[in-house]
């Protein structure tokens, strides 16, 4: 029997606020733990939950970015359960009526299109990050009250590659709208993965596995192969009722996931509308506004960049992936830069330094002014295509302006006739052989006098021009 | 009160150093802490020099704040209340913190960790709860004024046992910010003083809106203290014909005179060219109010007190795991009754019991509240006895009617203002009337209880309380 896996996601991003959800403490990452603390994020008597518009107004731009649904009204429940890593002993989140829900939204996967569709998005408050050693644990409240947004999907996603694709065009989004650094590697991102198979052709859900806290898309990828791997064997053994709804967890050492608990002994969390916040009804206008601040996010600009510019997928594709190789494309093309000249340069130059060195487009020091002022030259035929690439690494390695450089370093093209008739006279002299061989009828020869020039004039002859003379002196 | 004590101080008495001396002479077990180096420090405000206490579930910065129960036994916070803040901004002193019912569950007196505390009108009973060292400190003489808090009927009860004026404005008026919760969608904070003129004065410094409570609102059009006229013609007032006919089953001779003083005051109020009318309302819905309130007020509590562990406040609890220390310090931090409301507020919680419990108690509140509001279309308020009788005495056996009193909670579901003041006694204890008006109505309603009070005149009535 064929089985198929549905996989749905869940998944935790921290946003980007400059103070925590429900209090005014900072939202930011810090090394030293207990540094970013107030009152309010250790639950102390007597305090309050102060709803943090900024947050909600990141929430609402992945809702309208995500086609969601958005409620009239914000309202805010209370999830109880006791933890030592949750001071209030409740979480606040949205149960009642989610930030958005119904959304749609379509993915890239190699050359095709797929819907993914959102069940809901919520926003809630981060738990403190707990730290177990061997007979103790301490406890981090930096991380308690930082704003988190859940995005939940249906369950509607049927191959891992599908799943990571999402996630990190999801990751993209995030970037795009400012909403979030969505940094993995600050643990600004967390996956629950739900996986469960069934029958090729059937409608019929199988039983749903839960794993949790995943941390990064590989491990997301890896624990659904994992898991069908898993399932699959139980099933293909007969021994499809060992297959039990229960939650999970990634293991990294042992690349496998394991029980946490069964779903059966799960705890009820009593949600409940928090009356310290107000019902806040959601005001028309200030939607319109946040709509507006939305810039045009990845697939849109792929699909202007292929049909406007003509630039081939590839190169479109590659510049999309982050919003600052976009912006610095697009800042290139308001600079005046030709885009396909602008794309090549970006694809092949500055993303192979950029990967080389492991840099970021925004720490570049090559900005598009800079670019420009080497792009001008070099189209104005004032150095030569060899030259600009050189001055390219010399901006990056002396950090200095491109027009600077060029008079430091003598870049100017040679294309003076009087010049390049001497040198080229010295080189046929000394090349009589050559000469008389090109003449007999070797044509490829006309390369090798060329080739020779460039050497001579250390590449900065004008290459047209040396064509030019070479051929009247040969006649 | 307040402007006599004024006098005082000009003609150079130390109000605070009375107070500390009649707080540490007290006899009726009203206090937690006495703030024994308190002093005036701002000399240039309106309640500068002037002693208060406040209940003990105020945050107060460096102040040992229990809310009388064990599971806060050593908790010191580092930050003050709003309201505190406010009134030291307004140069009051706090000279104490008083004796509540744990946590404000309760409405006895008699359930804090300190032991239970004595109406200073007479040792042998109650002062009612949760407000009660605070309404035991006013009614006795020791300060002017006492901060309270109010969440089914927590300042007006007592207040009218103690017979001193308990006020709570309408809901969000004032800041919760720093009251330690009970039930946050009925918590109230409100003052307790001896007339309705201090209790204006007092809820005047402490309201306003707060950016720390997002439930508070911009009150600055509304002057509390400003519309203490005294002319009343014309206003209408309607009472409740099921609270106030004397048919209560196994009806004590106190609760008799009780309703007959009240009828007779009511003939007072009309005298004054106030109409009162009587409404009827349908018993099931007022024999709703009680289970209602009790599972509203349970559930939210099980939620608001999660954050006692005893890990990062209180007393840490015995254990390998911090699950283990958690379980000690609630197990060991609470008295059986705490617990029994956490464990109904968690059962009314659950999944499969929320819809049928918390959702029709919300259903209930609501229908009291529509109801209450309609008439406040045509009326200026509701007016009731305080209480159906005065003090029960210390483990007296009481009837099923007075055990779940709990009417005066229609003003805790709808956040209307409420006041309590002095009426009159029976066997020689105080009792008091209940106005409630709608929300917002405050000024209209203070106006109301300060003629009221003229006509009934127990104002700035006070006992030298303690045997």
């Amino acid at each position: 029997m064929a089985l198929k896996v549905v996989i749905g996601l869940e998944m935790h991003c921290e946003l980007k606020t400059i103070s925590k959800v429900f209090s005014k403490s900072k939202n930011e990452y810090n090394d030293l733990p207990n540094r970013v603390v107030g009152p309010v994020d250790m639950a102390f008597p007597g305090t309050l939950p102060l709803l943090n518009k900024e947050a909600v107004k990141n929430s609402i731009k992945m809702a309208m970015c995500l086609n969601c649904t958005i409620p009239e009204v914000l309202i805010f429940d209370r999830k109880n359960y006791f933890y030592p890593d949750l001071p209030k002993g409740y979480q606040i989140t949205q149960n009642t009526s989610p930030i958005g829900v119904n959304g749609k939204i379509e993915v890239e996967v190699g050359d095709e299109l797929i819907p993914i569709t959102i069940h809901d998005i919520h926003l809630e408050e981060d738990t403190a990050s707990l730290d177990h050693y061997f007979d103790y644990s301490l406890i981090d409240y930096n991380r308690a009250g930082v704003p988190l947004l859940e995005i939940v999907t249906d369950p509607c996603i049927y191959s891992p590659d599908t799943a990571v694709a999402f996630l990190e065009h999801l990751r993209n989004i995030y970037k795009y709208t400012g909403a979030s650094d969505a940094d993995t590697k600050k643990g600004q991102i967390r996956c629950d993965v739900n996986v469960s198979l069934m029958e090729e052709g059937s409608n019929v859900l199988g039983t749903k596995v839960e794993v949790k806290n995943v941390n990064s898309f590989s491990n997301v990828h890896a624990a659904i192969l994992y898991e069908i791997d898993r399932q699959t064997k139980l099933i293909e053994s007969g021994c499809q009722d060992e297959i039990i709804q229960e939650t999970r967890r990634w293991d990294d050492e042992t690349l496998s996931t394991v029980r946490m608990r069964e779903k059966v002994e799960s705890v009820d969390y009593k949600y409940y509308v928090d009356p310290n916040i107000p019902k806040i009804k959601i005001d028309k206008k200030w939607l319109d506004e946040i709509k507006k601040e939305i810039p045009m996010l990845p697939l849109e600009r792929k699909k202007l960049y292929i049909e406007k510019y003509n630039l081939p997928a590839y190169d479109a594709g590659v510049i999309i992936k982050t919003k600052e190789n976009s912006d610095y494309f697009e800042e290139c093309l308001n600079l005046g830069i030709d885009p396909k000249e602008a794309a090549n340069w970006i694809t092949s130059q500055i993303m192979g330094y950029l990967n080389k060195y492991n840099l970021e487009i925004n720490e570049f020091y090559l900005t598009p002014q800079r670019l420009f002022k080497i792009i001008e030259p070099l189209n104005k035929g004032e150095i030569s295509s060899k030259q600009a690439k050189e001055l390219f690494f010399k901006v990056l390695e002396d950090e200095d302006e491109p027009e600077v450089l060029i008079k430091k370093y003598g870049m100017k093209q040679l294309d003076n006739d009087d010049e390049l008739n001497k040198i080229i006279t010295t080189i046929l002299n000394n090349n009589k052989t050559q000469v008389e061989g090109y003449k007999a009828g070797k044509t490829n020869m006309f390369d090798y006098f060329v080739g020779q020039v460039m050497k001579e004039t250390k590449g900065k002859a004008n290459p047209v021009k040396v064509k030019e003379i070479l051929l009247k002196n040969l006649v | 009160m307040l402007d006599d004590l004024r006098k005082k101080l000009s003609s150079g008495d130390d109000l605070i150093k009375e107070s500390l001396a009649k707080a540490k002479n007290d006899k009726l077990d009203a206090f937690v802490t006495i703030i024994e180096d308190a002093k005036t420090e701002n000399n240039a405000a309106i309640l500068s020099g002037i002693p208060y206490v406040s209940k003990d579930n105020f945050s107060t910065k460096g102040i040992l704040s229990t809310a009388s129960s064990a599971s806060l036994k050593d908790y010191i916070p580092f930050f003050d209340a709003t309201v505190i803040q406010k009134l030291k901004d307004a140069g009051a002193v706090n000279i104490g913190k008083t004796v509540m019912d744990e946590l404000g569950m309760g409405g006895s007196g008699t359930t804090g960790h300190t032991g239970a505390v004595k109406n200073p009108w007479d040792n042998e009973r109650i002062t009612g709860g949760s407000s009660s060292g605070s309404c035991a400190a006013v009614a006795s003489g020791i300060v002017p004024f006492a901060l309270g808090s109010d969440t089914g009927d927590s300042i007006r009860k007592p207040a009218s046992y103690c017979g001193v004026v308990g006020y709570k404005p309408t809901y969000g008026m004032i800041s919760r910010y720093g009251l330690f919760p009970f039930a946050s969608s009925l918590d109230h904070v409100g003052v307790i003083t001896t007339s309705v003129k201090d209790a204006a004065e007092v809820a005047g410094v402490i309201k306003g809106k707060d950016e720390n409570d997002m439930t508070s609102w911009d009150s600055s059009n509304i002057n509390l203290t400003s519309n203490l006229t005294g002319k009343v013609q014309n206003k209408k007032l309607f009472y409740i014909k099921e609270i106030c006919e004397n048919n209560y089953q196994d009806i004590l001779e106190e609760t008799n005179s009780t309703l007959k003083l009240f009828s007779d005051n009511l003939d007072k109020i009309r005298a004054l060219g106030i109409t009162v009318e009587e409404i009827s309302i349908d018993k099931d819905l007022l024999d709703a109010i009680y289970p209602a309130y009790f599972t509203i007020a349970s559930a939210e509590a099980t939620s608001n007190m999660a954050n006692l562990t005893g890990l990062i406040f209180g007393p840490r609890g015995k254990g390998k795991t911090a699950e283990e220390m958690m379980f000690d310090h609630r197990t060991n931090g609470f008295s059986p009754l705490i617990k029994r409301r956490f464990i109904i507020g968690s059962y009314v919680l659950r999944a499969e019991n929320i819809e049928k419990y918390l959702f029709n108690s919300a259903r209930v509140r609501k229908m009291i509240t529509s109801k209450i509001s309609d008439l406040f279309k045509n009326y200026d308020g509701m007016v009731l006895p305080a209480s159906l009788s005065p003090a029960p005495r210390l483990n007296e056996k009481l009837p099923d009617y007075l055990k779940t009193e709990q009417y005066l909670a229609i003003a805790n579901f709808g956040g209307f203002p409420s006041i309590t003041i002095p009426s009159g006694f029976v066997n020689n204890m105080p009792v008091g009337i209940n106005i409630t008006s709608d929300i917002k109505d405050d000024e209209n309603l203070l106006n109301i209880a300060y003629s009221i009070e003229e006509t009934l005149s127990f104002k700035n009535q006070t006992i030298k309380g303690g045997k």
